[in-house]
């Protein structure tokens, strides 16, 4: 084993031994030493992570098995690493912002009965992602990528005397589920025509099979590749909270805060994503799949957005937001552009980190209090959180020069230049979205931090800044929130990602970008002229005249828009929608199964029926043992008459 | 493969010596030695076994360990034991299981213990003989002996409705074993005056006495898995049965019908396996989506337990019937990852009946703020049960999945439904059952777990780790028979 080898084992392996120890020492070790443990040993992740990734910009890529997970019949099943750029930028997001987490956590979760829990959840949280994203092969991506939905569901029912927070982790859990259902079987199908598991032999083999076709309803065939595609990317749906199995990341607000910012926004949302731009290769190869998922893409990034508007709650808006950014990269996957969707899930990890922890800092000061109509003119109080949210707040409206406007508009750029069904409709919503974003976005910086105090008098009594281990993670993230997006071209345009990701000649967005592309400067004073920047001014200023001149007029909106509020009010009513069909249907089925089908056809019918028959016999024939002699003599009689007539 | 020394022999006989010895003691005045007698036979069970693993050849696909002696020469029966990679992995199952319970009855049992735990040793043995015996009846013998101490464990320490559950489960189980006996009588005719199994596997038969035979032992074997639809007697058993008797009717006996399929049904009659295979292939689905639906709505935790104990079961019967290595091999390490997580799950349900008295999910709630500890392990448990990968519930499922998919499409799609639906019942009782304020002033009252109960449910949660992380070591042993009997299958015998 190289050097390098030991390192790429030393960053998943060193979390692991973190969650361990304050998992199961950490009530002897004490809270003091589990987060000092815990985030000592993220460090040298971090570390580790940093080195590998300075490797692989030398152009070391490495492919290789650490041991063999299971044999059956000729198919090997390994654990395995592919270090190459895609996975590389991944480990360095995932470790550095589950760092940052770390430390934010002293403060969040300072005096919490399951302090030491808490972090061994996150580091476990942080081994399993990191798996998921240095696979070489689908099962261990499964695993991984089942691993962190278990992570995420002990994390928001941290608190799990909260009859909501164990509500939403099993509601989370299981539409995860019914993701991994349909990604399993996508895995279960490439197993069978490729033979292996392994992503290089199975990307290698791919074009042979391109036109290969199944039939998976008798006489209807299907291009194989489009089959395994969509499944694959239903189980991306459910982890990256596409439309229609969106509904568990809303409702995973029910857990702390800095886990909100690292599983529900930056990282675990995005595997999904990365799923994706890691399967470039078979992806490229189906068209159907593609346009399937920029027309969910789409769909999701719009009526997200729409329900952000009318949030009240400071992380709902966040989660809504998120919800929305997370299309966005679908999108850009549906337009072969994967690198673009890795870039804005890179820059979203940071801005969103910012927003959530941000988020978190208020409500840390104002005693757990998340709604946004009770808050306001918190700048003044908490200058750092307000200048770091603020600027993470430009970005994700997408305005010029910070990060999410360079990874945003080279989205909106990447739908508007490909050309495969439902580009147009991907493309329409992405655009409309950006004004959306704006505006909810600020709607939150308004209503928080500026205006006039609407807390009660206790309350704004106490309101102070974070402490710094709250503050620095902020201060810290806010960098790359800022600049990150600088680093467009080499990433999108300079060859960055080599042979991570293909993409098929006949999809040239990013192609056709990288021609018009003449540095960031020349990007940012283009966009002054196209549409995606005067919506994102637009949406800024409407927030500002809303919330900060006319106070009155949301209300008044609100009345004349009436249905429509409403139907956004109660989300699309899908979350009624499926609690009436699954947990009231399927519990209902159960039932008439269970006290029809096993309690009165099989052990009313059958058993006990079987039961009674015998005791009926027995009942008969006990009649013959009369005891009587008369009545054997008698049956005897009409025996030899009946004999003798037969004989004679 | 003669070793010259009788160790089948010695794993048979050893515990169930060990037992009449425990039984010996008498009445409960020397409980405390009984139990200690009970807890050095079965580890002592345990220790011998082990030389079956490090001894065992994974390259050969042929019987280990043989010993063949005279027994009834008149009717040319034999003595005759051996393992394969398919018997070795469940006499090991079997010999781990035995010193659990012993362990896990040790306080919790107060009446006749010397009976209770001299019941499990014999049963442990007789279970051995089950898994080794190459000789039908011989076979039968042990497999008829086995169902004694069960009724007598459900029937003695169970609970209220004990006598129901007990005869139900004993004439389920003794009426569709008598047509394997008939089975075996004719196929003595047939090969000309044999009982040895191993000339049974090379008897060529036409089809239609192979599928009567096929009918004969799907009986025997339907009900001891216990396949849809002649399951109904194990969620009575288990809810009456003490929770050692749950852990060794889930963890093992039931295994005793999945062996079956694979000693005597695919073997003996290849092509009426593979005519049938659509008719087992169906029941099977039916027991994983059906069931799990069933699961669902129970109110009781043994029963709901019970109902997923069917549901994966129909994944062991799913594997076989799919004649690919990804199925039989995924069914052989369901089997044994069943064994574990079962018991376990049987286990973390007896650790609150013993302090609450109750089986009903609505009598708790909020256990976790009183029993921590206990609450992390049963999550492990709960989470092996939804098939999670890294635990060994993923394992088995996930093979015969991959193994459904070779064979159809829609077979690997019902299949796949157990990972909502196991999630869902699993998780909901869990819900229900650990999270959530404290309930109750009984809940309230509840001790954390004993170093004792520790001890089980931490080997318990080694084995599950273990084999989810890396199940490499089982499935080696088992790839020389099952390609064997793969290749057997796809030979067929017209």
């Amino acid at each position: 084993m190289t050097e390098m080898q030991k390192l790429y084992l030393l960053v998943p392996l060193a979390p692991l031994a973190g969650a361990l120890i304050a998992g199961l020492f950490g009530r002897v070790i004490g809270p003091a030493w589990s987060h000092r443990a815990t985030i000592a040993l993220m460090l040298v992740c971090v570390a580790a992570s940093v080195t590998v990734f300075m490797d692989v910009l030398q152009g070391n890529i490495y492919n290789g098995s650490v041991y063999t997970w299971m044999t059956s019949g000729d198919t090997h099943f390994e654990i395995g690493f592919l270090i190459d750029q895609l996975s590389a930028t991944m480990m360095v997001v995932v470790s550095f912002v589950s760092l940052m987490v770390h430390i934010y956590t002293i403060g969040y979760m300072h005096n919490d009965p399951g302090y030491q829990r808490f972090f061994s959840y996150i580091s476990l949280f942080t081994f399993s992602m990191l798996m998921l994203v240095m696979a070489n092969n689908f099962l261990q991506l499964f695993f991984g990528w089942e691993a962190v939905g278990l992570v995420s569901y002990l994390l928001i029912g941290f608190w799990f005397t909260r009859p909501t927070a164990v509500y939403a982790n099993m509601k989370a859990f299981l539409v995860n589920r019914v993701g991994d259902f349909g990604f399993l079987l996508g895995i279960g199908l490439v197993l069978m025509y490729f033979g292996t598991l392994d992503y290089a032999a199975v990307f290698a083999q791919a074009p042979q099979i391109a036109t290969q076709t199944i039939e998976i309803i008798p006489g209807s065939p299907w291009l194989l590749l489009s089959v395994t595609c969509i499944l694959l990317f239903i189980g991306a749906m459910g982890k990256s909270a596409q439309f229609p199995l969106h509904v568990w990341l809303p409702d995973s607000m029910e857990g702390p805060t800095p886990i909100s910012a690292l599983i529900h926004a930056a990282t675990m949302v995005t595997a999904g994503i990365f799923m994706v731009a890691r399967m470039s290769p078979l992806f490229e190869l189906s068209d159907t799949a593609l346009t399937v998922i920029l027309v969910i893409g789409g769909i999701t990034t719009l009526s997200m957005a729409l329900v952000a508007i009318v949030q009240n709650d400071i992380k709902r808006v966040v989660a809504y937001s998120t919800l929305s950014q997370l299309g966005y990269m679908t999108v850009a996957l549906g337009a072969s552009a994967y690198s673009v969707a890795v870039f804005h899930l890179m820059t979203h990890a940071f801005f969103k980190a910012v927003l959530f922890l941000g988020a978190g800092s208020v409500i840390i000061a104002m005693h757990h209090e998340q709604d946004m109509r009770k808050m306001g003119g918190l700048k003044k109080y908490m200058p750092i959180t307000y200048w770091t949210m603020f600027m993470a707040a430009l970005a994700s409206a997408g305005v010029p020069g910070f990060s999410g406007f360079f990874s945003k508009d080279a989205i909106i750029e990447a739908v508007h230049f490909a050309d495969i069904p439902g580009a147009g409709f991907a493309y329409f919503c992405v655009l409309s979205t950006v004004f959306i974003t704006a505006f909810y976005t600020f709607r939150l910086l308004f209503m928080t931090f500026h205006g006039k105090p609407r807390m009660d008098h206790h309350t704004e009594e106490h309101l102070h800044e974070s402490p710094w281990v709250v503050t620095l993670p902020l201060i810290i993230l806010a960098i790359p929130t800022v600049g990150a997006g600088w680093l467009i071209g080499p990433m999108l345009f300079g060859g960055y990602f080599g042979d991570a990701i293909q993409i098929a000649p006949q999809h040239g967005a990013v192609a056709q970008m990288a021609e018009g592309f003449h540095g960031i400067a020349g990007m940012m004073t283009h966009a002054l002229t196209t549409a995606p920047f005067w919506f994102s001014i637009g949406g800024i200023f409407t927030a500002w005249y809303l919330y900060m001149v006319k106070t009155d007029l949301p209300e008044k909106l609100k009345q004349i828009a009436g249905p429509l509020y409403t139907l956004l009010d109660r989300k699309y009513y899908i979350d009624e929608f499926y609690s009436w069909l699954f947990a009231g249907g399927v519990r209902a089925l159960g039932d008439g199964l269970w006290k029809f089908g096993d309690v009165k056809v099989i052990d009313g019918f059958f058993v006990n029926g079987a039961a009674r028959v015998v005791g009926w016999t027995a009942m008969l024939v006990r009649r013959f043992q009369s005891g009587y002699i008369y009545h054997y003599a008698f049956t005897m009689i009409v025996g030899v008459f009946v004999l003798m007539s037969l004989w004679l | 493969m003669s070793s010259g020394f009788p160790l089948l022999s010695l794993i048979i006989w050893l515990p169930i010596l060990a037992g009449i010895a425990v039984l010996a003691t008498g009445g409960d005045r020397n409980a405390q030695l009984a139990r200690y007698l009970a807890l050095a036979g079965s580890v002592a069970g345990l220790l011998v076994a082990l030389p079956l693993y490090s001894g065992f050849d994974p390259l050969l696909g042929t019987m280990q360990f043989v010993e063949l002696h005279p027994w009834i020469e008149r009717f040319n029966i034999h003595y005759h034991l051996g393992v394969d990679g398919i018997a070795m992995p469940l006499i090991l199952l079997n010999c781990f299981t035995t010193p659990l319970m012993i362990i896990a009855g040790w306080q919790v049992i107060k009446n006749r213990v010397s009976q209770y735990m001299g019941a499990f040793l014999i049963m442990s043995g007789i279970v051995n003989g089950v898994f080794s015996s190459l000789d039908a009846i011989l076979f039968y013998v042990f497999w008829e002996a086995s169902l004694i101490p069960m009724f007598l464990i459900i029937g003695v320490w169970g609970g209220p409705n004990r006598v129901y559950a007990a005869i139900k489960f004993f004439l389920y189980t003794l009426l569709g074993s008598l047509l394997m006996l008939v089975a075996f009588i004719y196929l003595y005719k047939v090969s000309g005056g044999s009982f040895s199994i191993l000339d049974y596997h090379k008897l060529p038969l036409p089809l239609t006495p192979q599928i009567l035979i096929f009918i004969a032992f799907l009986l025997a074997f339907a009900v001891k898995v216990p396949m849809w639809p002649v399951h109904t007697w194990l969620p009575d058993a288990h809810v009456e049965a003490p929770t050692g008797g749950s852990v060794v009717l889930a963890a093992v006996m039931l295994k005793q019908g999945c062996y079956g399929f694979l000693r005597f049904s695919l073997p003996i009659v290849p092509d009426a396996s593979q005519y049938l295979s659509g008719m087992m292939i169906t029941l099977s689905l039916i027991a994983v989506v059906y069931i799990g639906l069933v699961a669902l709505v129970q109110a009781d935790m043994k029963k709901l337990i019970a109902y997923s104990s069917v549901s994966h079961m129909g994944f062991v019967t799913l594997g076989f019937f799919l004649f690919n290595a990804y199925g039989v091999e995924g069914a052989m390490v369901q089997m044994i990852s069943h064994g574990f997580i079962s018991a376990a799950m049987f286990l973390c349900v007896g650790v609150m009946y013993d302090r609450l008295h109750s089986r009903q999910i609505a009598d708790y709630g909020g256990v976790a703020n009183k029993m921590p500890v206990f609450a992390a392990f049963f999550m492990l448990f709960a989470m092996a049960n939804s098939g999670l990968p890294g635990t060994s519930g993923f394992v088995g499922e996930f093979m015969v999945i991959m193994g459904a998919m070779q064979v159809n499409f829609w077979y690997a799609f019902l299949a796949a439904t157990t990972l909502i639906f196991g999630a869902a019942y699993t998780l909901w009782m869990y819900k229900r059952v650990v999270f959530g304020a404290v309930a109750n002033p009984a809940v309230e009252a509840l001790q954390d777990i004993n170093r004792r109960e520790i001890l089980i449910l931490a080997i318990l949660a080694a084995a599950v780790l273990w084999m989810g992380v890396y199940p490499l070591p089982l499935t080696e042993v088992m790839h020389a028979t099952v390609d064997e009997l793969l290749a057997h299958i796809a030979r067929g015998k017209l």
